[in-house]
């Protein structure tokens, strides 16, 4: 038998009606490494999970997963993969620990090691002391720690994680990523979607970028990076004459007279922000204000497509 | 390690056990399931009783269409169950498993089934000290009794399909309406022969009146005839149609 990468799909295609959603994509994630599915609101990051997960078919294209194909063996994917959804999936009627409970006796566990399992996963995921309370009561990190833990219960090889940070706060977000690392260097192979660049740098080893139905780039975070426009600082000067005076000072940065801004190009590391700002006060300049400003999703995907993210798109039609 | 039994048995046990969970945790919904029809058997039997002239007590009369009801209601409430699980999600959380595809949807119907029998028993002894005298022998009573059991599981699975096809929990409650209304369209309240021509067409014709003249019959005597096999065929046909769309509605949920 050929050996298969965990997570192999080819040619996947989706539409919904008449809205195209996936045009083909081709997705490889080596055993025990860390992918990510970076895209906008809308691209198609939900449906990908949806097909690969099982939940949805796709119109064509294949999906191997564990060396299982999805089309003829769904039952050995299934026992072979972990699923957290982009709204977390948990029962508010029972408690945190009847929730982990419940999945043990789904695994067939048996009760005693479903137990050790469950309080475990409690206590790893700083859960133990609301164990006892409903899922309704927790907070948004919680909730979502809770929802993960749920899907490790069986122990899956393959975990699918469909925006995990999204719309938590930033101290939770740095828990969940500390969570994704540990399972990762257990051998786990995960495949993230995620709206955030820095979520993908953060984690990914390979990250893939999805516009209108395709990717539109692969690569390592660095490869990508090296696609996309650096950061830069932004000065605002109290009055035009500031402006200008800057501008002579630091030259090379882009001048907006409306919005009394200067532009410099930097990486936003606080020495070289240093620097400038000596520069500045050395040709007795003063400004007003600075906002340093990191590469993002949106500056990858307009060097990537030419066009923002459909979000800001849409922000600037209803405008 | 990818094993793929699947255990439906065991899943389906699983899955009523959190169903009976959620139940006893709900103490309001399940206290609404036979309060509602207590009150129903209270205005029946002391206020508008007395209007209707159907030639025996009007407890003796009205109860198995009251005892219907209560299955009706009962049973309604299991759109919202199987709702709750679809809006929260969980249900395609399952469908990610390795588990019995049949089991959520067992559980519910066992949930279902454990929980209208429980208002069945409340609502029957209030009747009995209301003044209702069955003269039902050991085996009538075991027919009414599989015969509550065959409803309650012919119209879960019909409400479990609705309850998964509802966009929310609203719509859920809204489909599970005809339940509540078709009753009062039957011979529940007065015999179809004191309708009007139209009305009688009707309720001759719908579910709950051979049921409801089969449940009279076993538990206060009076001629059951047909009814008994439409009584049984209405049943098998709920049962075979509502498990097959549920079973669809389950499998393609989210397309
Ligand atoms: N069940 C569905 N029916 C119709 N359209 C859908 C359905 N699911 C998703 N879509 C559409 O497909 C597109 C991609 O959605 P989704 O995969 O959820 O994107 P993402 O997760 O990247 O935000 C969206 O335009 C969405 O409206
Ligand atoms: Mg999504």
């Amino acid at each position: 038998m050929k050996i298969r990468p965990a997570i192999e799909a080819t040619g996947l295609r989706k539409s919904f009606g008449d809205k195209l959603v996936l045009d083909g994509i081709d997705i490889v994630v080596p055993a025990g490494s860390i992918y990510s599915l970076l895209g906008p609101n809308g691209a198609g990051k939900t449906t990908a999970v949806k097909i690969m997960s099982s939940l949805i078919p796709a119109d064509s294209g294949e999906v191997w997963i564990d060396g299982h194909d999805l089309a003829t063996d769904p039952n050995f994917v299934r026992a072979s993969i972990g699923v957290t959804g982009q709204f977390s999936a948990v029962d508010d009627m029972l408690t945190g620990r009847e929730n982990l409970r419940l999945m043990a006796e789904l695994n067939h566990l048996g009760k005693r090691e479903g137990r050790r399992r469950a309080e475990d996963l409690l206590e790893r995921f700083d859960l133990a002391e609301a164990a006892k309370k409903s899922p309704a009561q927790y907070s948004g990190g919680m909730r979502r720690r809770l929802d993960l833990a749920m899907t490790l219960v069986g122990d899956p090889r393959v975990i699918f994680l469909d925006e995990p940070t999204t719309g938590l706060d930033p101290r939770s977000r740095r828990t969940m990523w500390e969570i994704i690392r540990g399972l990762a260097a257990d051998g786990v192979t995960i495949f993230l979607t995620t709206q955030y660049l820095d979520e993908a740098d953060e984690l990914a080893d390979r990250i893939a970028v999805l516009d209108n139905g395709k990717l539109v780039a692969q690569g390592t975070a660095a490869q990508l990076k090296q696609l996309i426009p650096g950061g830069h600082v932004e000065l605002r000067f109290a009055d035009t004459l500031a402006l200008r005076a800057a501008a002579r000072v630091l030259d090379g940065g882009r001048v907006d007279e409306a919005a009394l801004t200067l532009q410099v190009p930097s990486d936003g590391d606080v020495a070289s922000v240093r620097a400038l700002l000596d520069r500045l006060r050395d040709a007795r300049v003063e400004n007003a204000s600075l906002a340093v400003h990191t590469p993002d999703l949106d500056d990858v995907f307009f060097a990537l497509t030419g066009h923002p993210t459909l979000d800001t798109q849409q922000e600037k039609e209803t405008v | 390690m990818s094993t793929a039994t699947i255990h439906p048995m065991s899943d389906s046990l699983t899955m009523l056990r959190r169903q009976l969970r959620h139940s006893v945790r709900n103490m309001s919904t399940l206290f609404n399931a036979v309060f509602f029809p207590i009150i129903m058997l209270l205005m029946f039997v002391y206020i508008f009783g007395g209007a209707f002239n159907v030639g025996v007590e009007y407890v003796q009369y009205v109860f198995p269409g009251i005892l219907t009801m209560t299955i009706a209601y009962g049973v309604s409430m299991t759109a919202i169950t199987v709702n709750n699980d679809m809006t929260q999600g969980i249900i395609d959380r399952f469908r990610t498993m390795a588990i019995s595809r049949a089991s959520v949807l067992t559980g519910h119907a066992g949930g279902a089934l454990i929980r209208t029998l429980a208002g069945v028993t409340v609502i029957t002894l209030v009747a009995l000290l209301m003044g209702f005298e069955p003269n039902a022998e050991f085996g009538e009573w075991v027919l009414a009794v599989l015969l509550s059991a065959f409803l309650i599981l012919g119209m879960a699975w019909m409400v479990i399909a609705f309850g998964l096809k509802a966009k929310t929990v609203e719509g859920a409650s809204f489909a599970a309406f005809p339940l509540l209304f078709l009753p009062f369209m039957s011979s529940a309240f007065a015999p179809a022969s004191t309708m009007p021509a139209g009305i009688r067409w009707f309720t001759d014709n719908q579910p709950f009146t051979p049921i409801i003249e089969t449940m009279r019959g076993l538990l206060t005597g009076t001629p059951i005839g047909n009814s008994g096999l439409a009584a049984v065929l209405w049943c098998t046909g709920l049962l075979l149609a509502g498990y097959a769309w549920a079973r669809r509605a389950y499998a393609t949920s989210g397309r």
